[in-house]
């Protein structure tokens, strides 16, 4: 009898020690949208998930200078935003909680070779699948789509599109595919490089450039930031799919990131984290359909 | 790996020719500049010794990244309005000239002092002591050193790239999103600059053997 009521509580105690991250999303699951940790997950034949388990952690590879999209508060460090839930979510549907996640701030120009180094997992961060780049890693998603706009100075009304660009000077991140296109279709505009988005806004503060132009989703959060300074155009002449960027040759762990997307979308779990994040703008959005391949 | 370079050569001839541009200018500045803060620092009069002194020291030992910082987020804030070009010229210039400056006092240093005081013998003035009998020795003495800083001011463009201006430190970026490998880039971005740098080597080489001729 004495020895069976020690042995459940030995069981009991193990369990609350190694459940904890299950019992408190438990308590607070209608709160805030902070997923619970599912266990007992398993892929076969997944190398990137191997290393994930050994390691009893995941590396995200995430931005930190977004706001409402991929952002890190500068004096708590906590990071915040869409993406960030999103990876969060994908994640928890993997087997990691919160608590198991290490986020590693990675610009654009270093996506590829973070993924293929293995130096993170895999990447949420404005990452638009292109063709091109699915030959140097592959794509679960799209689970958002943007479009590229233009952000300028709230008493600029002399910029109302792309067409407007004229001898105006637009700022982007050096090399940016915004840009590019800025600088190869619409030619009468002066194209300026920073390696920061917001740099580009303190050089538009400062009056060097009269435009910034990168996705709305991205221009959005920076809109939000400082309303009475800035606006966006609103008038998107692109389509930007942005999908979790993975391993090239990782297929098993990309099927399964397509499912776990596919069952945020359906559950209205995507809908919540967007109006928690992008929905803040006043914006609406719906989830765009997988492209699994 | 070469269609890396033959897909984008309208990218990399432009963004090089941006590059060879700026040192070509900030080059010439700074070689001007330089002379004449090196000039400064061996002068007899005490103030232009002290501000001579007090910019080497300053620009010296100040990060590039951070003087670039200080001139394309600082002087718009103060209403000095440039193209970004010529910030990238400014700061270049400035940082470049410190190190002209004391590879041509190493210069000055190695012309002994009696020449000088020969010179002021047979009443030439200090102007005329430095510019006739002291620069055009210690200009030969200098010519390693200053062309040591001229090809470190080559590859230092690349920090523009990062400050407005589309050169060749921007190829790797661009070539990125557009969705070649990195590695790729950056191996042409260094044969690029190899080929820029090559010049200049060969120059010092004319340089000092016109040195030795003329000795």
């Amino acid at each position: 009898m004495r020895m069976r009521r020690m042995a459940v509580l030995a069981i009991a105690g193990a369990l609350a020690l190694s459940a904890c991250g299950k019992d408190s999303e438990e308590e607070d699951a209608g709160a805030a949208p902070a997923p619970s940790a599912a266990t007992g997950v398993t892929l076969e034949g997944s190398p990137t998930f191997d290393k994930m388990t050994s390691r009893g952690s995941v590396v995200i590879g995430v931005k930190e200078d977004q706001p409402n999209l991929g952002y890190k508060d500068p004096t708590t460090g906590e990071y915040s935003g869409f993406d960030i839930s999103v990876a969060k979510y994908i994640a928890s549907k993997l087997g990691f909680g919160e608590d198991k996640i290490e986020f590693k701030a990675v610009p654009s120009a270093n996506r590829e070779t973070a993924i293929q180094g293995g130096q993170i997992d895999y990447y949420v961060g404005t990452y638009s699948i292109t063709d091109k780049r699915k030959e140097q890693v592959s794509f679960a998603g799209p689970y958002f789509i943007a479009g590229q706009d233009l952000l300028v100075r709230k008493d600029d009304n002399s910029i109302t599109g792309p067409d407007t660009l004229d001898g105006k000077t637009v700022c982007s991140v050096t090399g940016s595919t915004p840009l590019q296109r800025i600088r190869d279709e619409y030619k009468g505009a002066k194209t300026i490089e920073f390696q920061k988005y917001s740099q580009c806004v303190d050089q538009m503060l400062s009056g060097q450039v009269d435009a910034i132009t990168t996705d709305d989703a991205i221009l959005l959060g920076y809109a939000a930031q400082q309303p009475d300074e800035l606006k966006v155009v609103g008038k998107p002449f692109s389509e930007e799919k942005y999908g979790v960027g993975l391993p090239k040759d990782d297929k098993v762990l990309r099927d399964k990131v397509n499912d776990v997307i596919e069952e945020m979308e359906t559950s209205g779990e995507w809908q919540r984290i967007y109006d928690a994040t992008l929905g803040q703008s006043g914006s609406t959005a719906t989830p765009p359909p997988l492209e699994r391949y | 790996m070469l269609e890396t370079l033959t897909d984008n050569w309208d990218l990399f001839v432009e963004a090089f020719r941006t590059t060879v541009l700026l040192l070509i200018v900030s080059g010439a500045i700074s070689l001007v500049a330089g002379t004449l803060l090196g000039a400064m620092r061996v002068s007899p009069v005490p103030a232009l010794r002290t501000a001579g002194t007090a910019y080497v020291t300053l620009l010296r030992n100040t990060p590039l990244t951070f003087v670039f910082f200080f001139v394309a987020f600082g002087f718009p804030r103060l209403d000095i309005r440039f193209s970004y070009f010529a910030f990238a010229v400014v700061a270049l210039s400035a940082y470049t000239s410190a190190f002209v400056c004391e590879a041509v006092r190493s210069g000055i240093n190695t012309v002994h002092v009696g020449q000088a005081e020969a010179a002021r013998a047979i009443g030439m003035t200090f102007g005329q002591t430095l510019t006739q009998v002291v620069l055009p020795q210690a200009l030969r003495a200098a010519v390693p050193p200053v062309m040591s800083v001229i090809i470190a001011l080559a590859k230092n463009t690349t920090i523009a790239s990062g400050f407005g201006v589309m050169e060749a430190g921007a190829i790797g970026a661009t070539l990125n999103e557009r969705g070649y490998p990195a590695f790729d880039a950056m191996i042409w971005v260094a044969v690029g600059f190899v080929i820029v740098v090559l010049p200049l080597s060969l120059t010092q080489r004319r340089l000092e053997r016109a040195v030795v001729r003329s000795r």
